[in-house]
This record gives C-alpha cells, structure tokens and sequence, in this order.
C-alpha cells in the first residue's frame, strides 16, 4: 500500500469496530473485510449546510428550551476550530449537538435513568463554523449517568457532536469529554480508542474564553479526516 | 513531512440521538435538517421509495440506528436521514429519485449507518436491481464476490425498493472502505 492510502480512518487513534469492553458492539460491528470501491462523484462529495439558516437560539442550549426558568446546571461556553488534517481550517460546517442535562438525564424517551428532567433544557442544538472554521456554543455542563454495559457502569460527561465536512468520508460523529473526569479511566466507549488518541476527546478548560460572571470555558478542537485517495489500489 | 494533524477519534452515536439527530420524525420540539423525504412527492424526477430493515448478529431488528443516504450524480444531490425508531418493524424509508449512472457505473446511492454498538460508522451502497445491463459491468460490483454482490442490490417489491441491511452472518451486507 502506498503512503496515499493511509489518509481514510487513522487506525492509530480511531476505534475499531469490535471492541470487547463495549458489549453493544459484539453483534453490530461488521465482520468482514470492508471493500475500498472505484472512485466515485457521488464519494468525493457530500451535503453542505452552508445554506441551511440556523435558528438565532440554536447555538444556545441555556436557552433554545426554556419554558419558564433558565435551565439547572454549570453554564459553559464550548469552542474550538474545525480543521483537516493539514490543519487547514473548515469553513461553515455544521455542527449538530446533544447532550444529558446536568443531572444525568437525556430528554429521549428510551432513558428511564432515575434522574430528573429539566422542562427548560431539551439538550439539542447546531452551529456552523465560521469563515476560520471556528465554531462555539453554550450550554449546561452535562451530568455523568449509568448504563447496562457491566457492573456499575457510568458514562463520564460528555457531549455528542456531529460534523460533515466537506464529503461523506469527512462525516464524524463524536463524544466531547471534560479535564481530568474519573469516569473516563472505566469508561470502554472511550476507552476503545487507542491510547494515542484518547486526549484528542477530551476538552481542556479555557479561562481565555471563560466568560466572567457567566459562564466557564472549555475548548475542544475538531480534525475530519480527507478522502481515501487510492480509488482501487488493493483490488 | 508536513504536520499531519490526528483525526479526532469517532465516538458511537449511543441510544439517545432521536431528539437531536431526527427530531421531526420522532416527535421532539425541535426543528431537523433534514427527514427521509429527500425530495417531494411531486418531484418530476423518477421518485422511489427504499425501505428495509437493520438486523443485528442474531437477526433481530434494530431499533436505535440512524441511516443518512447520499447521493450526488452530478445533477442531483441529494441528502437524507432517517432513524429505524418510528415505524413498524423498525423499518427505514427514505422517498428519493433514483440517481443516473456516471462515468458509466452502475447507479447507487451511498449509506452511511450509525448506532448503539457502532463506535465507527459503517458505509455502504444501494444498488438497483432492475439495473441488469450496467450492474453486470460495474467495476466495484464486479470486484465484490458474487454470492456477496446481492447483498447490496435493492430489490424492487410492490413498487418500492427494499434494501435490508445485515451487520453480520451468512447475509452480512458489503460494508465500504472511504
């Protein structure tokens, strides 16, 4: 294989798709060797939002449910810059965002964990990058909650995000933890991403974007990766 | 050497992304960006429907995936996405225009499959059964073993197309490397 066909999933930090301590994947990850197709127009493409008009309180998930009261929690302040590999930054790309609340507790109808809703909090939003592919939203400081996967297990907080890029090959989905949480020393969702990449999930406090009587900073930057560039090199 | 930048690694898409992800369908209070209808009814194109079913390794239906089709055959791009949450039989449907064949391969449209389970998601592709002539010469489809090959053929049933999807066993669908 050439050095051009490295640039699809960098194994060296993502997760494979079996991972023994995250049981779900035991009967959902694929088995078999995945097949590197012919080049296409439709691959090297994929849908752009540049378009799409985001809501003014989508950015804002303190506010974009509020009903009577502003929501419970640590209000923070998430940031960072979208980039490729090549560190070149990604203008206006959609971000979509959910999250627990911050007591644990998702607003979806499947989470039956023992924690309260906040009828002011859905944990939903979206934002775009701008021209410098920076991005930012607010919202509450998840809670930690647990789940079935073994014994006594607790997801750490985290917030999922979900970007494009510019082609279907740049799609991510991800989960953004926070500074030095002790749940994700357990955790097998995060811990099924090789050692390498681990503090690449993780956020790092930012007092330079903390805002001052309102809101605490986190910064947590994000790299899609480019298209596979050996269309039918193996075959 | 340039100064690769590390991906940030894929986290999976966990139970709980209907609110976010699929608001519409699933009836959350928030507004999608986008549904299974990626064009209208009334589209003056060649509108299909393509249904079908997630199963996991022991052939039960998922009920926690989230699929987004693309397709992009220089005329028309298209967008979709829709969760196996909502229907009967934990089924997807996406309302679409069959894409035309370029630089002379078989027409497809790409899947992208997230859910519970997926740490990274999966790829793969519909094709059309009732695509005989270029399916028979398609490069990729040709490159695939044969008794693999029709696992990715939608088939077309009532006047819709069904594609079901097979995360492992003797049916385990063709999964794409991008």
């Amino acid at each position: 294989m050439s050095e051009m066909a490295q640039q699809g999933f960098d194994m060296e930090v993502q997760p494979s798709y079996l991972d023994k301590g995250y049981k779900s994947t035991l009967l959902r990850a694929p088995s078999r060797a995945l097949v590197l197709p012919k080049k296409s127009l439709s691959e090297s493409t994929g849908p752009l939002f540049k378009d799409f008009e985001i809501g003014a309180l989508d950015h804002d998930l303190t506010k974009n449910a509020i009903k009577v009261a502003e929501p419970l929690g640590e209000r923070i302040v998430v940031h960072g810059i979208v980039t490729n590999e090549k560190g070149q930054p990604l203008p206006y790309t959609l971000i979509e965002i959910w999250q627990a609340n911050s007591a644990g507790r998702y607003v979806h109808k499947v989470d039956q964990h023992d924690a309260p809703l906040d009828p002011n909090f859905l944990g939903t939003g979206r934002c775009m990058t701008d021209a410098n592919g920076k991005y930012r939203f607010y919202t509450i400081k998840p809670g930690a909650y647990p789940w079935g996967n073994h014994y006594n297990a607790w997801r750490p907080a985290h917030i999922h995000l979900s970007l494009f890029g510019g082609a279907i090959s740049s799609r991510l989905i991800t989960q953004m933890y926070f500074p030095n949480d002790p749940l994700c020393k357990y955790d097998p969702i995060f811990n099924a991403v090789p050692a390498k990449g681990r503090d690449l999930l993780v956020s790092t406090f930012d007092l330079d974007h903390t805002e001052p009587s309102f809101a605490l900073g986190y910064r947590f930057d994000i790299v899609l990766r480019g298209e596979n560039a050996t269309p039918f090199e193996n075959l | 050497m340039s100064a690769k930048k590390l991906q940030t690694p894929s986290q999976t898409i966990g139970p709980y992304f209907a609110y976010g992800l699929t608001p519409g369908q699933y009836g959350y209070n928030f507004p999608g960006i986008v549904d299974g209808m990626m064009v209208d009814k009334n589209d003056e194109g060649n509108v299909v429907q393509i249904i079908g079913t997630v199963y996991d390794a022991e052939g039960k239906s998922v009920d926690d995936a989230m699929l987004e089709l693309w397709q992009n055959d220089g005329e028309r791009r298209l967008f979709g996405r829709y969760g196996t949450g909502t229907d009967e039989g934990n089924k997807f449907s996406f309302t679409t225009v069959k894409p035309k064949s370029v630089d002379g391969q078989a027409p497809f449209i790409n899947v992208i499959i997230f859910m519970r389970g997926q740490l990274l998601h999966s790829y793969t592709r519909i094709y059309f059964e009732d695509e005989e002539t270029l399916n028979a010469t398609d490069e990729t489809l040709n490159s695939i073993p044969e008794d693999r090959r029709k696992t990715i053929i939608a088939k077309k049933e009532d006047g819709r197309y069904v594609f079901d999807i097979y995360m492992q066993g003797n049916h385990e669908t063709v999964f794409f490397q991008l």
